[in-house]
């Protein structure tokens, strides 16, 4: 059927559309709609009249290098973290038991643990290990907390990005690897041709909570003494006791969190243009 | 800082908390504490609290004849869960400073004891100033006068804020600090114990009054008048009637009270 022909068609059979009824369901949409634009509108106005200028030119320094450092952390420990996992989503479906038991447990421990509770052990638990460390010359890594933050946010986020990566390779029908195995390809031709830029478009949405849920599990990275964007929010409380140190903390973690939709939805637009009918 | 400038939800919650708190004053204080500032007020082994900080409340409860419900609150929130009525007096060693004052009443202080710098034993740290510690990393509890003190005046140091005073000892032995700033009580306590053998007191701070306040006081919602006057005249009757020595005696070789 043609464009221009199925429009016509569908132009003169097409049912009257169904009468717009004020239904329960649209009442309480509407009502919920407009709570949602009061509290919004609420919040701008608090915004605009708390604005205090002496208190943006203290701390608003303070929040741009808290804002770096978030950013720094989450892009370092994302890209290290995708290195990590490949390999270790590559052992966690292999038949070899020797690869694949370490590999889960490795998933287990990390997926099952409090970031918190990892990093803690990172920085001050090893820290208390300082002469075995020095010993094998890797006390000058652990010593900083910058790195501590940077090995711990590493191991946790690959942990799931290998658990993403599997997910998205077994979700691959079969046939693909059938059919490239009658076209004579072997396993890593399959996997870097065939699998791979399919298995991607499944674990796009995926990878993308994954760095969202990083940016924000990175706010407990003060406890190791690293300030982020959430440390010098507190420190700018504990100074001033005002709450919009929160919002605006808030309202750049939205910020952050709606471009990277944004940069998510672009890219799947285009991997995804050969899907498009 | 202007009220207005407050969230409105604040505002609200500090002004059920006044009338709520009012009613419930008779009868049961609830009191918020740290849990983590030893010897002023820590947990026990079996999580129970006990220090200074926890013998003065109850002493003071005793002398106005009311019950006394202890709740523990991280010192990062303990000034809005006070406004949110989660207790009704924070007891646990808090500066009386202008900043403060803003947002809480205070009583009269119960102690006042000075600031002081500590280092490990081999340390080459000479003294106390800005010139002895350039240079220098220094731990202090964040949220706190003495991370006021530390950021404003060791301005060429590496100053590092820690969530409690437990993590500046771990790194001060760990060796990744090389001296802490907190209330010379504090840091004498952890000295005299097997993990703080590692170090010694450099020098005591002269406190500024400004940063430091006017010593540690009892903190109340604003505008309680009744229960801060309670409060302030059993201060005055367990220094006067010997309780407060008793106690003072039990934890410090000096009176804690300060000048």
């Amino acid at each position: 059927m043609s464009d221009t022909a199925g429009r016509i068609i569908g132009a003169i059979e097409r049912p009257p559309p169904p009468p717009r009824r004020w239904t329960g369901q649209r009442i309480a949409g509407h009502a919920l709609m407009a709570l949602w634009v009061v509290m919004g509108v609420g919040l701008v106005a608090f915004l605009v009249g708390a604005w205090d200028a002496e208190l943006f030119a203290r701390y608003a320094p303070n929040y741009m290098s808290g804002l770096v450092v978030t950013v720094q952390l989450v892009l370092i420990s994302i890209f290290l973290g995708a290195l990590l996992s490949a390999p270790i989503a590559y052992a966690r479906m292999s038949s070899n038991r020797l690869l694949a038991w370490p590999a889960y447990a490795y998933v287990y421990f990390f997926r099952g643990t409090p970031l918190l509770a990892q990093t803690f052990l990172i920085y001050y638990g090893l820290g208390s290990f300082r002469p075995q460390l020095e010993a094998v010359g890797l006390w000058t890594f652990f010593r900083e907390a910058w790195y501590c933050a940077v090995l711990a946010f590493t191991l946790n986020t690959a942990a799931y990005q290998a658990e993403i990566l599997r997910g998205a390779v077994r979700s691959i029908p079969r046939g693909q690897w059938e059919g490239a195995a009658s076209l004579g390809l072997h396993t890593f031709q399959t996997l870097r041709k065939i699998i791979l830029p399919q298995a991607l478009i499944v674990a796009l949405r995926p990878y993308g909570n994954e760095i969202i849920l990083m940016i924000k599990g990175s706010a407990i990275v003060a406890i190791i003494t690293v300030y982020d964007l959430m440390g010098e929010t507190r420190r700018a409380y504990s100074r001033t006791f005002d709450f919009q140190t929160y919002i605006w903390a808030a309202v750049i973690y939205l910020a952050i969190v709606e471009t990277l939709r944004n940069i998510i939805d672009w890219i799947e637009r285009r991997i995804t243009r050969h899907l498009k009918r | 800082m202007r009220i207005s400038s407050r969230v409105s939800l604040a505002l609200s919650a500090a002004a059920l908390a006044l009338t709520i708190g009012a009613a419930q004053a008779q009868e049961k204080i609830r009191i918020g504490t740290e849990g983590a500032y030893p010897p002023f007020n820590n947990l026990t082994a079996d999580g129970q609290l006990e220090g200074f900080d926890i013998d003065i409340a109850n002493a003071l409860c005793e002398e106005m004849q009311v019950e006394c419900e202890f709740v523990t609150q991280d010192w990062d929130g303990i000034i809005p869960a006070l406004q949110a009525n989660r207790f009704d007096a924070i007891i646990a060693s808090m500066s009386i400073t202008d900043e403060r004052m803003k947002q809480v009443d205070f009583t009269n202080k119960y102690y006042n004891t000075p600031p002081a710098i500590v280092a490990l034993k081999d340390t080459d740290i000479a003294g106390v100033t800005a010139e002895d510690l350039a240079g220098k990393s220094i731990g202090v509890q964040g949220s706190t006068t003495h991370a006021n003190y530390s950021e404003a005046t060791y301005t060429d140091s590496d100053v590092r804020l820690y969530p409690t005073a437990d993590e500046y000892k771990l790194d001060l032995i760990n060796g990744r600090i090389d001296a802490a700033n907190d209330d010379i009580t504090v840091l004498e306590e952890w000295l005299a114990t097997d993990e703080g053998a590692c170090c010694k007191i450099v020098g005591t701070i002269t406190p500024v009054d400004e940063i430091h306040g006017l010593g540690a006081g009892i903190a109340i919602r604003k505008g309680e008048d009744e229960l801060r006057e309670k409060f302030n005249a059993a201060i005055d009757a367990i220094r006067a009637n010997g309780k407060y020595k008793e106690i003072n005696d039990k934890y410090f070789s000096f009176d804690a009270y300060g000048g």
